[in-house]
């Protein structure tokens, strides 16, 4: 029986490891100037957590295998109440491992965090409600126009409450896709209308909740172009699972002209976008890295 | 195994007892057993066995309690993966059973995300709050230190029919939701926000965060009556864990018998102990933020929900609240509410590793404090829940390097597990397998710790399926294969009688590949970017490469849950039909042996105490008659394994300090 | 924390002469401890009583149990508080504070006063002047009305001004303490009414000084001295909460 229980072991242990590095499901590219270093801790971690798991379920395992008992009564086991010294061991190595992985784990975090976006970074207000993702442009003017819930109409497809009768929204555009320029940083300013959401792209190595009564900001440079799926991540209701959007990530140019374009023809040049990005990195596009 | 039962009474032990009670002038002493009200056990099947004050009898009725919402809790878990591997499936029988929640027998959404919510409620609160604690602490916590019963028998009596009001209240919520006529009437209108929306409950997620959970009906279907009672539920079942802990502690603070100091008591004690004490400290908070959601739910207040949100054009008139002041109280409690589940797990997989490994537990010393270390550091992390949340990025650093500290406490654990295995003669009873299956999940689940309390690896872990993972096989699994190794182990002493082994083993296999099986791949969903909560995947492209790995997820979870049914039809199949029990079948060393009867009378030791003489698991002593030595035991008929105890504590890190002075 | 709570002998055998020693009291357990295997001799240590005198719970028990009791209220009192803190420096959204009603200035008086008659008649009991405990019981328990009167009528002041529960996040907070607090503070009259009830009851009994206390004025002191700590710790908290409310910032 204990044999069994240590192949066991051993076996759920070779499949478990299996399943991280057959190399078929892993994190998805990265599209953003934080993307690598992240990547980076995500392995060192799972590495360490990897060689932690392993070692202790093969030392499980060996244990059940050797120290079975043979069924004879006056067989006895070692008499031992434990040892000082290795509990001092090994708790001071976990306790360096641990606490050193811990620090390390707090770089790009402290880096996308602790510092304000750039001056000039490109500006963006969402807005998101029940089951559905709006994004507010500042427009040519880079102003963005005043918004007061009170004017919220979805009927009037007046989603973020715009005034209309304000000077700086007349050139403001509202969509249901984001659309971003590459190589420049982009700061996103976070708000809700009803409940809790939070705006996931998996590519771009990214959540963050955005909450009612507060505006949230986040910021990032994406490195590479193309269409990716942008989610919400945190349950919001019975149709969370389909509040869906994508982020469209554009050479420069492009997007200043998109953002040159009044409402009306904004909408359409977006769903031409769609069209033009099939999804995923967009192959064969120069990925700028420009800092 | 040989008959091995040490009743108290005609043992040298309780010789002493009585001797020094006689010499104390205890008016005891003379050892005429008094008769008291309490001590007489009660006539009457309601008061023996329904309205029972006693604690074995408590105990059982958690344990059923929790068994039963365990059953209703994994059948809800089986219908998500049937909607998640096969949406869009017409299921018949489900049209039958939901008739508004599965129309054509195809899952709404809003039922799905009821089935997450009700789903981790009943789990979370009514099987691994209620099963490790209020039933084996219940039972054993006062037999492992020598008392009579508890410090408050009627609190305790009362801790549980709280309980039982509120798994009813909250069960109250799937009919009332789940049904047009029950979901319609006045006092639904009137009171609990009305209902009939066809969910089991509400949507919000076992967490439910404001301002989903505070706005009532506006904010979705079975967010009225559905939320007002889960909350009700919720605040019901704080109060009887603060009457189980208060009493916990006190009996352990308080009624240990003669001898038993507190590093002498076996190491469940310690866990119920710390377990209890953390369910003091963590439960008023939630409480607290239960009574604020009601009165912003019912009484217009605005704790929660903040000014301006628009719901079909229009504004609410709430001003100001804070949605993460809730996730603040909420998490406050859950962290610590981790622990509260897997703790007593811990305790009995340390008792339960070392009576079959035939060793004393590896470093005592040191597990009792690894505990206090994860209960107290336990206060300090709840931010990690909420790296994301909008709160000051410099707070989730603290957070984030606290958690990962707490690591270090857990490896002492398993190092200390590891420890007593080693050098051991182990006995493959069904117990030990679970015990041993404990660790091994405790590992694979804890161990991911180390990822999710990185706020920077949050960015793009969080919420989602690894995160689902990782407390699923740490808090759920592993806390409940400590619950079936308790289960296993205890039985006979609870019910007189030997569940089958053949069964057992049966049972074990199949449920520990498939927790594997469920469990580990979803991890690689969370890494490629899986979100919790999601009623269908069928959304997202990025997704899709999954799909394999959901239906292996899914057939893993199907055959576990079948092979519970063998744990199911054992249990109650031995409970009548079993083998009998001798008094200590396993040839164990601690209190609960050493009962005059199995099950234990009334009084628990037939109105003499044992005296303790030694630490909790004295097994393989040199020169010992047997390879174990009871707690009962007297120096003398022990074959001098004072001598050994003495020379090779913790401290003496110097081999084996045979003293042969023999 | 632990060990400080249970290494005090209590009813220990060797000195029987405390006040309050019934056999059993304190069922403490023997010995340090100082090893895990470590061998204990049947008579060293402090060993308590091998047996139960009374089935109810020891005056000890009751003690350790109100503690823990008070140290849950505490909890809940604190998360609201912090809540309370956090709602009126983060969100400072929407905040009114309003002034204090003058009614309360008495109620705090009131409790303060019961506080003290509750503490007469505590020390009356031990004394064995039973009558005097019972005259000090009835002035606790006028008192106790009289606070629950006047945060009513504090209330009612308020709602006379427009200002209910939903008005603002202060009058909110307000109305929750405050109500929690009386909530609370009903349990405590609960108290006061049962141990007029007993001291009714037991008269005969609770007429002995300590060294030859009975059953019954044992028993009797340890719920007035359980419920007393209650009772104090009502009012300790409602003068925290009346200087959260209105006097901190």
């Amino acid at each position: 029986m204990g044999r069994a229980l240590g192949v066991l072991i051993w076996l759920l242990t070779i499949g478990s490891v299996w399943l991280f590095v057959n190399g078929r499901w892993w994190l998805p590219p990265y599209i953003s100037e934080h993307g690598p270093a992240y990547d980076r801790q995500f392995l060192i971690t799972i590495i360490v957590v990897g060689i932690s798991f392993v070692a202790a379920q093969v030392g499980l395992g060996i244990a059940v295998w050797r120290y079975g008992s043979r069924g004879d009564r006056r067989e006895r086991a070692v008499y031992s109440h434990g040892n000082n010294r290795l509990e001092i061991v090994w708790t001071a190595i976990t306790a360096l491992i641990f606490i050193t992985l811990g620090l390390m784990g707090q770089r790009v975090w402290a880096q996308l965090h602790l510092n304000e976006a750039p001056a000039g970074a490109t500006k963006v207000h969402v807005v998101a409600q029940q089951f559905q993702w709006n994004f507010h442009y500042p427009g040519a003017d880079k102003t963005f126009g005043r918004t007061d819930p009170a004017l919220v109409k979805d009927a009037e497809l007046n989603f973020v409450g715009l005034d209309e009768q304000d000077a700086n929204a007349k050139d403001d555009q509202v969509v249901t896709t984001l659309a971003v320029p590459v190589g420049r940083p982009i700061e996103l300013t976070l708000q809700s209308k009803d409940v809790t959401h939070d705006l996931f792209v998996p590519e771009l190595r990214y959540k963050q909740d955005v909450v009612p009564g507060m505006a949230i900001k986040m910021h990032f440079t994406l490195t590479k172009e193309g269409r990716f799926e942008l989610a919400c991540a945190e349950l919001c209701g019975q149709l969370h699972y389909k509040m869906k959007s994508y982020l469209i990530a554009l050479p420069a140019n492009v997007y200043d002209e998109l953002v040159a374009l009044p409402q009306a023809q904004f909408q359409g040049r977006i769903t031409q976008l769609i069209k033009e990005y099939p999804m995923g990195i967009k192959q064969g596009a120069a990925t700028t890295a420009a800092r | 195994m040989e008959e091995a039962t040490t009743p108290i009474e005609p043992t040298a032990a309780a010789a002493a007892t009585q001797a020094e009670a006689a010499e104390a002038g205890h008016p005891a002493a003379a050892g005429a057993h008094e008769p008291h009200g309490h001590h007489s056990p009660p006539t009457g099947f309601i008061r023996k066995y329904i309205f029972s004050i006693d604690h074995k009898v408590i105990g059982i009725q958690y344990l059923l309690l929790a068994i039963t919402a365990a059953f209703i809790g994994m059948f809800m878990s089986v219908l998500m993966r049937l909607n998640l591997t096969w949406p869009g499936h017409k299921w018949t029988i489900l049209e039958t059973l939901f008739p508004l929640g599965a129309p054509g027998g195809v899952m709404t959404p809003e039922f799905y995300l009821s089935l997450v919510t009700m789903h981790g409620t009943i789990m979370v609160f009514f099987v691994l709050t209620t099963a490790p604690q209020g039933g084996f602490g219940n039972y054993f916590l006062p037999i492992q230190v020598g008392a009579e019963d508890m410090a408050f028998p009627v609190l305790n009596m009362l801790s549980f029919w709280v309980t039982l009001v509120g798994l009813v209240v909250l069960i109250s919520a799937i009919f009332v939701e789940g049904s047009t006529i029950l979901g319609n009437t006045d006092f639904v209108n009137n009171f609990l926000g009305g209902g009939g929306t066809g969910t089991l409950g509400p949507i919000g997620g076992w967490t439910g965060y404001p301002p989903l959970s505070a706005l009532g009906k506006i904010a979705g279907p079975g967010q009225g009556a559905g939320a007002t009672l889960w909350i009700t539920s919720i605040a019901i079942f704080c109060i009887a864990s603060l009457l189980g802990a208060l009493n916990f502690i006190t009996t352990l603070l308080n009624m240990r018998t003669r001898g038993m100091s507190l590093m002498r008591m076996p190491l469940t004690c310690w866990s119920w102990f710390t377990t209890a004490i953390l369910a003091l400290l963590a439960f008023p908070v939630l409480l607290a933020a239960g009574v604020l959601l009601l009165l912003d739910r019912h009484a217009g207040t605005s704790f929660f929900i903040p000014g301006g949100l628009v719901f079909s054009d229009a504004v609410l008139p709430n001003k100001g609240g804070s949605p993460i002041l809730w996730q603040h109280l909420f998490w406050f409690f859950g962290h610590p509410e981790v622990y509260i589940a897997i703790l007593p797990g811990m305790g009995a997989t340390s008792h339960i590793l070392s009576t079959f490994a035939r060793k004393p537990v590896f470093g005592y010393r040191a597990m009792v404090f690894a505990m206090f270390a994860i209960g107290l550091l336990g206060f300090f992390v709840w931010g990690h829940h909420m790296f994301i949340s909008g709160m000051d990025p410099r707070t989730s650093i603290a957070f984030s390097v606290l958690t990962l500290s707490i690591g270090v406490p857990s490896a002492i654990k398993t190092f200390n597990w590891l420890g007593t295995l080693w050098g051991a003669k182990i006995r493959f009873t069904v117990p030990m397998m679970f015990a041993i299956g404990f660790v091994s999940l405790f590992v694979a689940g804890g161990i991911t710790g180390l990822v999710l309390g990185q706020t920077s690896l949050d960015l793009f872990i969080h919420d989602g399926y690894f995160v689902l993972a990782h407390f699923h096989l740490v808090m759920g699994v592993a806390a409940i294969f400590g619950m079936f190794a308790g289960v296993y182990f205890w039985f006979p002493k609870m019910f007189g009688r030997m569940m089958s082994e053949r069964l057992g083993q049966l049972h074990f296999w199949p449920t520990f590949i498939g927790v594997y099986g469920i469990f580990v791949p979803m991890h690689i969903m969370g890494i490629v970017g899986m979100p919790r909560r999601y009623a269908s995947f069928q959304e997202y492209d990025f997704l899709r490469p999954l799909d394999p790995l959901v239906m292996l997820v899914t057939i893993a979870a199907i055959v576990t849950a079948a092979a519970q049914f063998i744990f199911l039809f054992n249990f109650i199949w031995s409970m009548f039909k079993g083998e009998r029990a001798s008094g200590n079948p396993w040839e164990a060393t601690t209190l609960e042996w050493v009962t005059p009867t199995t099950p234990p009378p009334h009084d628990n030791f037939g109105g003499h105490l044992p005296t303790v003489y030694r630490g909790p698991y004295e097994f393989a002593v040199p020169d010992a008659p047997e390879d174990y030595v009871l707690q009962t035991t007297p120096d003398a008929a022990a074959g001098n394994v004072a001598a050994h105890a003495a020379g090779q504590g913790v401290q003496g890190s110097s081999g084996n300090g045979h003293n042969g002075q023999h | 924390m632990v060990t400080t709570v249970s290494t005090k002998p209590a009813g220990s055998v060797s000195t029987g002469t405390k006040s309050i020693h019934l056999g059993g009291t304190g069922r403490r357990a023997g010995g340090n401890g100082s090893r895990g295997g470590g061998p204990q001799p049947p008579n060293g240590g402090n060993g308590g009583g091998g047996g139960r005198a009374y089935p109810d719970a020891t005056p000890q028990q009751y003690r350790i149990g109100m503690w823990l009791t008070l140290s849950a209220i505490l909890m809940m009192f604190a998360a609201l508080s912090s809540a309370y803190v956090f709602r009126s420096t983060r969100v400072q959204q929407g905040w009114q504070a309003f002034s204090v009603p003058s009614m309360l200035w008495v109620s705090t008086a009131l409790i303060l006063a019961s506080s003290a008659s509750f503490e007469v008649a505590r020390r009356a009991l031990r004394r064995g002047a039973a009558d005097v405990y019972r005259r000090w019981l009835v002035v606790s328990l006028g008192l106790g009305f009289g606070f629950l009167v006047a945060q009513l009528l504090a209330w009612r002041g308020l709602v006379g001004q427009g200002i209910y529960l939903a008005t603002n996040p202060h009058s909110s907070f307000f109305y929750l303490l405050t109500g929690l607090h009386a909530l609370h503070l009903v349990g405590g009259i609960v108290g006061l009414v049962y141990l007029m009830l007993r001291a009714r009851r037991d008269a005969a009994n609770l007429r002995t000084n300590a060294a030859g206390a009975s059953g019954a004025a044992v028993k009797a002191r340890a719920h007035a001295d359980a419920i007393g700590l209650y009772w104090h710790f009502m009012d300790g908290l409602w003068v925290y909460l009346f200087a959260l409310l209105f006097l901190w910032r």
